[in-house]
């Protein structure tokens, strides 16, 4: 797929419209993932607008948004930055052997802390 | 049989390019009463005139077509060239095949289609019109302005420079409206009251002007040269006329806890107060949410401190009623509420202000005497952080769709203003655009980063966190230099977006003066006629109309004075004749259309009738005063029994329009 094709996908998917969206950052300035990212909500918005849909998809950013939705709470054009994030995560994880949490891992990662919730979460967004 | 003449306009290209022009003028020459079918370039152009009047006199013309553009935009003209070569303007129709064929399609086959069904539509209509004479109605030299804003006092102070009387109903207390709370005015920091106090003053000792302070209109009646207002007094307890404005009770009132609503609940006043030092009229109110006496009938200190004798404890609310000829309405604006806005925190700390809250502590006569401190601790601020668009541009939902306009002038004099007083304070101002367009104005902006070093970083804050140390965090992107910023501020201060007045929607409701989706009045052309509201007889002046800064407010106010004094010079208008009436042989009396009148035209007389078999009877028939009927034809949908009829657009010429357009050809 071309990054043509996939920007309509990641549009058809996400029902984000990004030409809605203003450059005012409010996203960015929000988001409590920002310094683990390498793209921001913001960007996420620019480049798909932009059609650079494989640079997002080969980025370790998609993995590090914690879908926390405050950029979604925030934005004052209704954008959703978040929706996007989501949708070109499932981009990668939909392609065969992108899984990014399998099965097998999971007792290694496990701690008495830690939510069933999470676990739940983690593997609806992380795999097909 | 009407003799008729069409007259297809080609606009230019504007329906020429989309509508075959010859193929209508063709077409419509062959309508049952057409004896005459031509089209031009311009219609409207004296050349185009004087072809529909020599027209008329080779051909005898008894009505008139011109296909061309809304009837909104000429008809006017036409009715007049139609005049002047002898026939009734009456007799003129016009059909759009403007704005509503040849803008709207772009296939010209189908295009030259409708024009010529619309065209044939005019001339159904022109067969079944009859001479009509409009009438003449006086007009009350007198005009009314709603809202003692700076908008509201220059379209006074200008109205009664020209000779006329004029009043002005101010809700508060005392005139002047927001231009009183700021401190300094972009783009050349005068003192705000230093240019306003002037102007109320002379709004004050004028007579020609009679201010009603802490009043609101209740009605209105009647339409332009000759409305009836009622306007309440609201009680104030104290008798205007005795009170002379020395204060003291203002000192000796025991209810001290009062939150200030002039310095925005940031200090107190007491129960009985008088909002600012020059305030006009210098009168005081008693508030009676607050005062004992009114409450319960405990206290009376302030009539025992007023030598003047003004306390009176009785006072109840008092209506008055005037007429006028001409009504302004300029209710202004206030600044939103935030308490959509968690992420920003207003109302989880005191040093999260509002930009007009930061006016008030830099003022002299504020809170804390001009001197910026911080509300929570009244320490100095060193690091303080602007967010411009609080709440404007905002689509979500919270805020407002519409960019609010004077907040990055304001916020951009608020940053240079303290840098210069405070030159160890740390300023940021966090912008989406800085829009500064107006005479000046970018150089303002520029002066606030070059001269003043603020720092305006583009971006927006996403979150504002008060601390317990007292220090506020600031979270933000700076999208130029793709980074989160985290600062700790002193003071946050927020421009919040401004939105009509809540009274303003009611108002409009009263004057059947139309709004937008904002609640701001509408104009009644957004381009060439701005001050006037398409309700004829009121006027617009100031931000009641649209987001505007003092220069803007001020030149709308001056217009809308110029349009005010241009109908009140006339001694009387002309009526528009197209009026209803009813066909009292055919009226039941049953007050529907009465019910429907929103000017109140219809009234019911009892009549005697003669009856086929010769006795009388006395039958409720209505009857239409056609000095207040404005031709809006609500009453001739409502009546049951079809005996309501609009001059002009009778149910019959309705019918052949819609007959003509049904035809099959
Ligand atoms: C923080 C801040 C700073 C600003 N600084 C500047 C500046 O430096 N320079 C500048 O050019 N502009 C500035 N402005 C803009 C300025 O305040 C406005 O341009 C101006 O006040 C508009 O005047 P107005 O008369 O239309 O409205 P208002 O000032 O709002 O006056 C309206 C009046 O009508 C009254 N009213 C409302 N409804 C009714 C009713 N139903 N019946 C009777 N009375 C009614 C109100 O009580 C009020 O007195 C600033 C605005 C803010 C918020
Ligand atoms: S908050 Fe919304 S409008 Fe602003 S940059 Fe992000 S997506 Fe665009
Ligand atoms: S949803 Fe993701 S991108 Fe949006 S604010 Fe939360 S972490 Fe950041
Ligand atoms: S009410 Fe009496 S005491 Fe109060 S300000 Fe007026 S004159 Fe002075
Ligand atoms: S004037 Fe400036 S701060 Fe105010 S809404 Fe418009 S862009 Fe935003």
């Amino acid at each position: 797929m071309n990054n043509e094709m996939m920007k309509e996908q990641v549009i058809r998917m996400s029902g984000v419209n990004p030409l809605k969206c203003m450059r005012c950052g409010k996203c960015s300035g929000t988001c409590p993932s920002y310094d683990e990212m390498e793209y921001h909500p913001h960007q996420f918005v620019y480049m798909v607008e932009k059609g650079e849909i494989d640079k997002l998809m080969a980025s370790p950013s998609i993995y590090k948004c914690l879908s926390c939705f405050a950029c979604v709470e925030r934005c004052p054009r209704d954008v959703e930055p978040a929706k996007l994030v989501e949708a070109i995560r499932l981009m990668v994880v939909r392609q065969q052997g992108q899984n990014h949490l399998k099965a097998n891992e999971i007792p290694a990662l496990l701690d008495n802390d830690l939510p069933q919730q999470a676990l739940v979460t983690a593997f609806r967004k992380y795999t097909k | 049989m009407q003799r008729i003449g069409v007259f297809v306009c080609w606009c230019g290209s504007n329906i020429a390019a989309t509508v075959d022009v010859q193929a209508v003028s063709d077409a419509l020459a062959k309508e049952p009463g057409v004896v005459y079918s031509t089209n031009y370039q311009y219609m409207c152009s004296e050349a185009g005139q004087n072809m529909i009047k020599n027209a008329i006199k080779e051909y005898n013309l008894t009505g008139v077509v011109v296909c061309s553009c809304s009837p909104r935009m000429h008809e006017a003209t036409f009715r007049k060239t139609v005049a002047a070569a002898g026939l009734n303007p009456y007799m003129l129709e016009v059909a759009n095949i403007r704005e509503q064929c040849s803008w709207i399609h772009k296939d010209k086959e189908a295009g030259t289609e409708k024009a010529i069904v619309l065209g044939r539509t005019a001339i159904a209509k022109v067969q079944l019109n009859a001479p009509l004479q409009a009438g003449e109605s006086p007009v009350v030299k007198r005009a009314l302005v709603i809202g003692g804003g700076i908008a509201g006092i220059q379209t006074a102070l200008d109205i009664a420079e020209a000779g006329f009387d004029v009043d002005i109903v101010e809700k508060n207390p005392t005139i002047g409206g927001k231009m009183t709370q700021i401190d300094k005015t972009f783009p050349t920091l005068d003192c705000a009251a230093c240019i306003l106090t002037p102007k109320m003053v002379d709004c004050a000792q004028n007579e020609k002007i009679h201010i009603y302070s802490y009043s609101e209109v209740e009605s209105v009646k009647g339409f332009v040269g000759n409305f009836t207002v009622s306007i309440k007094k609201k009680a104030r307890y104290v008798d205007e006329n005795k009170c002379t404005g020395c204060g003291e009770c203002t000192t000796k009132c025991p209810m001290k806890n009062v939150p200030n609503e002039f310095n925005l609940g940031m200090d107190n006043r007491r129960a009985i107060y008088i909002p600012f030092a020059q305030a006009v009229p210098k009168v005081a109110t008693i508030d009676p949410n607050y005062c004992n006496m009114l409450k319960n009938g405990k206290c009376g200190l302030c009539a025992k401190v007023c030598g003047a004798g003004a306390i009176d404890y009785k006072q109840q609310d008092q209506i008055v009623e005037e007429k006028y000829g001409a009504i302004v309405v300029a209710t202004g604006y206030n600044p939103i509420k935030l308490d959509k806005f968690d992420e920003f925190g207003y109302s989880l700390s005191k040093d999260v202000i509002t930009s007009l809250e930061f006016e008030r502590l830099t003022n002299a006569a504020g809170p804390t005497s001009g001197t910026l401190l911080r509300p929570s601790d009244g320490k100095h601020p060193h690091t303080i952080v602007f967010v411009q668009c609080v709440g404007s541009r905002d689509t979500s939902g919270c805020g407002k769709p519409y960019c609010s306009k004077i907040c990055c002038m304001y916020t951009a004099k608020h940053a240079m203003l303290t840098r210069e007083k405070y030159p160890d304070t740390d300023v940021y101002v966090f912008y989406i655009d800085v829009r500064s367009p107006g005479k000046n104005y970018d150089e303002f902006y520029r002066r606030a980063v070059e001269q003043y070093g603020v720092h305006y970083i583009k971006g927006m804050v996403g979150k504002v966190a008060p601390r317990a140390d007292g220090k506020i965090m600031v979270q933000a992107s700076d999208l130029l230099a793709d980074e989160q910023l985290h600062i700790e501020a002193d003071l946050v201060v927020l421009a919040a977006a401004i939105e009509p007045d809540k009274s303003a929607r009611p108002l409009a409701t009263m004057l059947t003066a139309s709004m937008d989706t904002n609640d701001f009045f509408t104009e009644a052309h957004a381009k060439l006629r701005p001050v006037e509201s398409p309700t004829a007889g009121i006027f617009l002046s100031g931000a009641c109309q649209g987001p505007k800064d003092i220069p803007d407010t001020v030149s709308q106010a001056s217009a809308a004075a110029a349009k005010v004094i241009g109908l009140l010079v006339k001694d009387k208008l002309t009526t528009n004749p197209c009026v209803a009436q009813s066909n009292e042989m055919m009226c039941n009396g049953c007050s529907s259309c009465e019910r429907v009148c929103p000017y109140g035209a219809i009234t019911y007389v009892d009549k005697e009738f003669r009856m086929p078999d010769r006795t009388t009877r006395v039958r409720r028939v209505a009857s239409v005063n056609p000095a207040v009927c404005q031709g809006c034809g609500a009453c001739t949908v409502a009546c049951p029994s079809g005996a309501m009829d609009l001059k002009g657009f009778s149910n019959s010429q309705i019918m052949a329009e819609v007959d003509a357009i049904c035809q099959m050809k």
